[in-house]
């Protein structure tokens, strides 16, 4: 039984993999088909040296600090006040909270196309950087509000009121204290944002405007014409880039987790 | 003392971000080019009704594949060792991290002719055509949702405590039915969120009947997509609709999950 | 406002709270001296750490004024108070260590670092944990924890201390050893302490001077030998200490009559053939020969205790309760000897003897001969007795004829579980409804401070036509 469990869960593993491994494999090709012409490194060099996807790169990056960065403050800051309220009131603002998580990302996307759209023609504006990072906060910040609220609520209370009776006001209470509680929520929301904004195509897609360029778009735009073996050598890069990411954070956790199993 | 005013940023953010777009989609589904109120919009959706129950079939078929895929490998993971339960929850959501396209794209690359896939099966003299057809599209889905599914099954599986699975063993319970009285109940939660993260987006998604389906395979969220540039007014209600449909489906999901819990 | 000064450190006025509808604190009063160990004592529910959540300023009272060194200070917020808390759960900040979470009040007083450094020191010597400055926190036992909350609360050098049942989370033997140490540390530092548990023997060893709560009021305050030894009513005495609380009849000024015998007592002033509570510690008894004495039982049970036998006697259907350092075998007969002066007499805390109350006649069944009334929202059926719509009756039930419904369908639903005494014979229960109290006689232990449904037995009931 458990081999065949083992067989089963390799066979979804290979599933899995695949595909990375084809691009993987495909970024050195020599030729720019999917036959095999020999070894080579020229799809890497002609990616570096492509000015349009480096920008596009650095557009993407610049996006998801700063979206994650606000959302991060924003969400963290919500959910202390969403847990302050009760009944009705907190059913409420936490439904309007998951909208953007539940409802597809067309629909939000092509809402947010309509406002900016009607909006910049009665401010003078195009959509470009600024509304492609104000969509971004606005979907990154409710994965912050769902992260960070099941900490309040398992957070000792009389520790803020601690802080309070040795002579914090709130704000210093919060900031010398409660914060350090949260921070595992708030590190972890602010991981989703980052990455669901970097990984973000469909609702940049609507609001990008006429120029501005993520990776995404970038990779749509290659992507399209169907054969572009530079797309092979930015996914393998990409790929590492995500491997060495995770295994870190994995580590770090791991080492945190030795940590605190001295202590207990 | 218990602070709501950090909330209020938040719930600003979210009236003027997500609600207001709503609002636009709404204004614009039920009026006419000029402004004026119309169902007109809503009867040219109406001429959508083959795609959208398409997509609707679609992704039904893909969620049930993910779900049949998923549920195995989850509740094998959840029996294993703590360290390999990570490592293979890490294996599994790498791909998770990758581009969404790049991953599509990967797989057009996998089946296009004279592709890999391809010209393995040319080995055993079978030569047909693998991309641009229904079965293309539903593997590509299987393929981008199916860590939605094992994630939320394996977390709710791995709190199962494990005793409890040994207490029916022990009462004389075989693992068929160990399994469905003891981990089916009690994965429910797990099946409801699952379903949830994989049905929505598959449901909504563009660009991947676009990539990997022939021209009579396209999807809702490409007909969104295609419309929306030009006649807002059409995207908008098929845009309505599309959430309302889904909403309808959570609330059902999720009022079949309360039921489901109390039986249990 | 000022207030005449005394040498009243605390004192709360008139304090009401209410949440959700119920009443937490009911209009209490209370005086704390100066570097006095008061404690605050009670069962859980009756408002201790609400009274003590006031005075650390984390509450504000829907009703009444605080006072804290004659200076009115209502409103103001705990970081202004010079008050500090230990918390029931130490509150220790997980992400500083034994040195930052002492500093820390100081360092937000923007203290200079030597003086910091210096106070610090002092205190960890105070409280026995030289040398741990570098520690985390979460590597501490229970009890070092729990110093370190005392450190961090003293070092700010409050004027008193709120201590919020402290111990609860230690075990036994650490708890007696903290015990000590609390008293030595309360008068090494000459601070007023005030704190609050559960646990009568922790308020007898420590404090100067003891208030005992019940149900959002106060019912005792007194020295530990005052309220050991002249409790107010059965409900102090069944809490501290072990008692006999026997029922009795007050015969005239210094005679008591208890289960038919008549006893010399101490206490005057309660009239003539009034009911009353009387309380006597089973170590107050001393064991005769049973012609020497004019109460005269069988032992049923002794337990070695290893300083006396704890022997349980039964005076005809009443169970007694006697320490003693000799031991009477099991079937003997004994006579039981107490002198007046530990006779505690005691008014009733329910008034009556009977419940009482008023119901109006919703529906009549002549021929099936039963009728339904109404009391505080419920309609309940009464048979066996037929009276025309509308009539207002008065009906008068004994406390046998009260029960607990065991189906958890009662005559009145969700009923207050005041107090259970134990009278010798059966539990004395004391409810509390919407609008009335309740006595009720039953052999059952149920849970103080819960809400039950409450049945009654009209076969015992006597039941007139109230005229309007």
């Amino acid at each position: 039984m458990k081999k065949l469990y083992k067989i089963y869960t390799a066979l979804i593993i290979f599933f899995m993999y695949m595909p990375v491994a084809v691009f993987i494999i495909f970024s050195f090709n020599d030729g720019k088909t999917s036959v095999w012409k020999g070894f080579s490194l020229r799809w890497y060099a002609n990616l570096f040296q492509d000015k349009l996807i480096m920008n596009a790169l650095w557009n993407t990056l610049i996006i998801a600090v700063i979206a994650s960065v606000i959302a991060t403050i924003l969400g963290t800051l919500a959910a202390i006040g969403i847990n302050n309220f009760s009944g009705r009131k907190r059913i409420i603002l936490l439904n309007v909270s998951n909208i953007p998580i539940l409802s597809p990302d067309v629909v939000t996307g092509v809402s947010l196309m309509l406002m900016f759209t009607i909006v910049g023609v009665a401010f003078h504006f195009q959509m470009g950087f600024w509304t492609v990072l104000l969509a971004h906060i606005s979907f990154c910040a409710p994965y912050v509000v769902l992260s960070v609220l099941p900490r309040i609520r398992h957070m000792d209370y009389s520790i803020y009121e601690a802080a309070l009776d040795l002579g914090c006001n709130q704000f210093q209470a919060f900031g010398k204290v409660v914060i350090h509680e949260l921070m595992p929520g708030i590190f972890t929301g602010f991981l989703m944002s980052f990455t669901y904004s970097l990984d973000d195509f469909v609702i940049t897609y609507f609001t990008k405007g006429a120029s501005f360029q993520t990776l995404s778009i970038k990779i749509y735009t290659m992507t399209h014409q169907r054969i572009n073996p530079k797309v092979n050598a930015l996914s393998a890069l990409m790929f590492l880039a995500i491997v060495i990411i995770m295994v870190t954070i994995n580590l770090k956790d791991r080492h945190d987790e030795k940590k605190r199993g001295v202590i207990h | 003392m218990r602070l709501k005013r950090p909330g209020i940023p938040y719930i600003i953010w979210m009236v003027v971000f997500t609600l207001i777009p709503i609002v636009f989609i709404l204004f614009y589904a039920f009026t006419d080019r000029s402004g004026a109120f119309s169902f007109q919009a809503f009867f040219k959706a109406f001429g959508y009704t083959d795609v959208f129950l398409r997509s609707i079939w679609i992704a039904f078929i893909s969620t049930f594949i993910c779900l049949v895929l998923a549920y195995p490998l989850a509740y094998f993971m959840s029996r294993l060792k703590q360290s390999t339960q990570n490592l293979l929850t890490m294996i599994i959501m790498i791909p998770m991290w990758m581009n969404f396209l790049l991953r599509i794209y990967a797989w057009v690359t996998l089946l296009q002719n004279n592709g890999p896939i391809d010209t393995l099966l040319g080995f055993f003299g079978i030569h047909t055509q693998l991309l641009g057809n229904q079965g293309a599209v539903i593997l590509g889905m299987v393929y981008e949702y199916l860590p939605f599914m094992v994630l939320p099954l394996y977390t709710v599986m791995a709190k199962i405590d494990s005793g409890l699975i040994e207490a029916a063993d022990d009462l004389g319970a075989n693992r068929l039915s160990t399994l469905r009285k003891v981990v089916f109940p009690l994965s429910v939660p797990g099946i409801i969120s699952g379903v949830t993260m994989v049905f929505v987006p598959s449901a909504s998604t563009f660009l991947v009947a676009q990539y990997l389906g022939g021209t009579g395979d396209i999807m809702i969220g490409d007909v969104i997509d295609k419309i929306f540039w030009s006649d807002q007014n059409t995207g908008s209600a098929i845009a309505l609709i599309l959430m309302v449909a889904i909403f309808i489906f959570l609330v059902i999901l999720n009022f079949f999950g309360d039921e489901e819990a109390i039986a249990a | 406002m000022k207030q005449a000064k005394n040498d009243m450190i605390v004192s709360l006025k008139d304090i009401f709270v209410e949440f959700d509808g119920e009443v937490i604190l009911n209009h209490i009063n209370l005086d704390i001296r100066d570097k006095e160990f008061v404690t605050i004592l009670g069962p859980s529910g009756c408002g201790k750490t609400t009274t003590l959540r006031i005075i650390g300023g984390f509450l504000e009272p829907d009703e009444g004024e605080v006072f804290f060194d004659g200076e009115k200070i209502n409103g103001i917020p705990p970081h202004k108070r010079n008050v500090n808390t230990v918390f029931q759960k130490y509150a220790l900040f997980p992400h500083l260590n034994v040195f930052d979470n002492i500093a820390f009040g100081m360092r937000i007083k923007k203290l200079p670092k030597d003086e910091i450094k210096r106070r610090v020191k002092e205190m960890l010597a105070i409280v026995d944990l030289k040398g741990y400055e570098k520690r985390s926190v979460s590597r501490l036992s229970g009890g070092q924890q729990q110093r370190v909350a005392i450190a961090r609360a003293l070092v700010c050098d409050p004027k008193v201390l709120l201590l919020d049942e402290p111990l609860g989370a230690l075990d036994l033997k650490l708890r007696k050893n903290m015990q000590d140490e609390l008293k030595q540390i309360q008068q090494k530092t000459n601070t007023t302490f005030i704190y609050v548990t559960h646990d009568q023997e922790e308020a007898l060893t420590m404090s100067d001077t003891i208030v005992v709560m019940n149900n959002g009021v106060i019912e005792q305050i007194g020295s530990p030998t005052d309220i050991y030894n002249e409790p107010v009513n059965a409900f102090v005495a069944d809490f501290i200490g072990e008692a006999n609380i026997i029922n009795g009849t007050m015969l005239g000024d210094c005679r008591v009559k208890v289960l038919g015998t008549e006893l010399e007592c101490v206490d005057k002033g309660f009239g003539q053939n009034t009911p009353v509570d009387i309380v006597i510690r089973p170590e107050d008894i001393e064991v005769v020969a049973p012609e020497e004495a004019k109460l005269v039982g069988e032992v049923v049970d002794v337990v070695f205790k290893g300083v006396h036998y704890e022997m349980t006697v039964m005076v005809g259907n009443c169970e007694w309760i006697i320490h003693s350092t000799e031991m009477s075998p099991v079937g003997s007969k004994i006579g039981m000897k107490i002198i007046p002066f530990n006779i505690q007499i005691m008014n009733k805390m329910f008034l009556a003897t009977e419940n009482t109350f008023f119901a109006e006649v919703v529906s009549a069944y002549e021929e099936e001969n039963y009728i339904e009334v109404k009391k505080e929202d419920s309609v309940f059926r009464i048979d066996g007795y037929f009276f025309e719509e509308g009539t207002r009756l008065r009906i008068v039930l004994p406390p046998s004829a009260l029960s607990i419904a065991g189906d958890g369908v009662g005559d009145i639903d969700d009923v207050y579980i005041e107090s259970v005494i134990f009278k010798g014979e059966h539990n004395e229960i004391i409810l509390e409804s919407d609008e009335q109290k309740w006595l009720m006689q039953s052999d059952q232990d149920e849970q103080v401070a819960t809400y039950v449904p409450l049945k009654f037995d009209f076969s015992q009931a006597t039941i007139t036509v109230e005229e309007a």
